[in-house]
């Protein structure tokens, strides 16, 4: 018998604190299996956001720092610029990345930082308890928008990855989803891509990755993946939309 | 008999019951097991019929708590 699934030495031992089913613990794991197969894991430094994925600096086995609400991106430029040498990447969500933190992705996009985002949209604020994020679908409930989110009241969903994708600095975008076991390769394998941009100095690379919040869509694990696949992906669209040299 | 044998072992403590795994299992040998509970509260998930698994991973690959190692042998 051979071993063809182990845990990653990209991650620590401790347990994750997420809830049961909640897909952080599968993009956890393929950020680190990558930075392991890729063999940068000793120079790899990564930037927490704040949000669900806050502790995220307990589990990756790599330096870690950890940023002020929406500043992930403006920390890990200036580690970046710092050390060029090192592997820079921030992990951040939705409500952390395409709300209070938007001016310092497409700035950094802009700017054509060397560094790798992993962006995580759930399409809600889940650490807080449910509240509506920018990326919030029209009519989905959310305890500030208890009859659901309204156009007139509060705009269309931020579609982040075509957003940025218009920028000329950012030079790998992609959208992926872990809502299958097949998904979940065809992320790992944009994410290897979106790192490997980094590693050639291309310029800045992200990769958004739909992910779900059973606790609070109100929903099982099971069903949180249904309604990612039949509600998420019609507005959001997996698919790349940037690649260098493209 | 399947021609790919595998196996499957789950570190149990690190389980939360989500089902995830069940339901991806191709051979459907992945259950949760209600009679037990592990030290985090969780029912865990476990495999009863062995010799039926393929080794494909799926269970694996969807786990969001790294619960699971899967070894794989080639038929003859």
């Amino acid at each position: 018998m051979e071993t063809i699934f182990r845990k990653t030495e990209g991650l620590t031992d401790a347990l994750f604190h997420y809830c049961p089913g909640c897909t952080h613990g599968i993009i956890h794991r393929i950020v680190a299996e990558t930075l392991e197969e890729l063999d940068v894991l000793g120079k790899a430094i990564g930037v927490a956001p704040v949000g669900c994925g806050v502790l995220a600096y307990e589990y990756f086995n790599c330096d870690m720092y950890q940023a002020a609400h929406g500043r992930a991106p403006a920390v890990a430029t200036g580690i970046k610029r710092v050390h060029p040498d090192n592997i820079v990447f921030t992990y951040q969500g939705d409500g952390d990345l395409a709300s209070i933190g938007t001016a310092e992705i497409v700035h950094a996009a802009h700017r054509g930082e060397k560094i790798t985002t992993i962006f995580v949209n759930n399409t809600i604020y889940g650490m807080t308890g449910g509240q509506m994020a920018p990326t919030t679908l029209i009519g989905q409930k959310a305890t500030t928008a208890p009859y659901g989110r309204e156009v007139a009241h509060a705009g269309y969903p931020l579609r982040i990855a075509e957003m940025l994708a218009t920028i000329q600095g950012a030079a790998f975008v992609e959208r992926v989803a872990v809502n299958t076991p097949a998904n979940i390769r065809k992320a790992k394998n944009a994410i290897r891509k979106a790192f490997e941009t980094q590693i050639k100095g291309e310029g800045f690379s992200i990769v958004e990755v739909l992910s779900t919040c059973s606790t609070n869509w109100g929903l099982t694990p099971i069903e949180a993946l249904k309604w990612l696949e039949e509600n998420m992906i019609p507005y959001y669209p997996l698919g790349n939309f940037r690649t260098p040299g493209r | 008999m399947a021609k790919v044998k595998g196996r499957v072992s789950f570190q149990e403590e690190r389980c939360k019951g989500c089902e995830l795994c069940t339901i991806f299992c191709p051979t459907k040998i992945i259950i949760i097991d209600k009679n037990r509970i592990n030290a985090k509260g969780y029912h865990p998930a476990t495999v009863k019929e062995m010799d039926k698994c393929i080794g494909c991973a799926n269970c694996a690959m969807i786990c969001p708590d790294i619960v699971i190692t899967v070894e794989r042998e080639m038929g003859k």
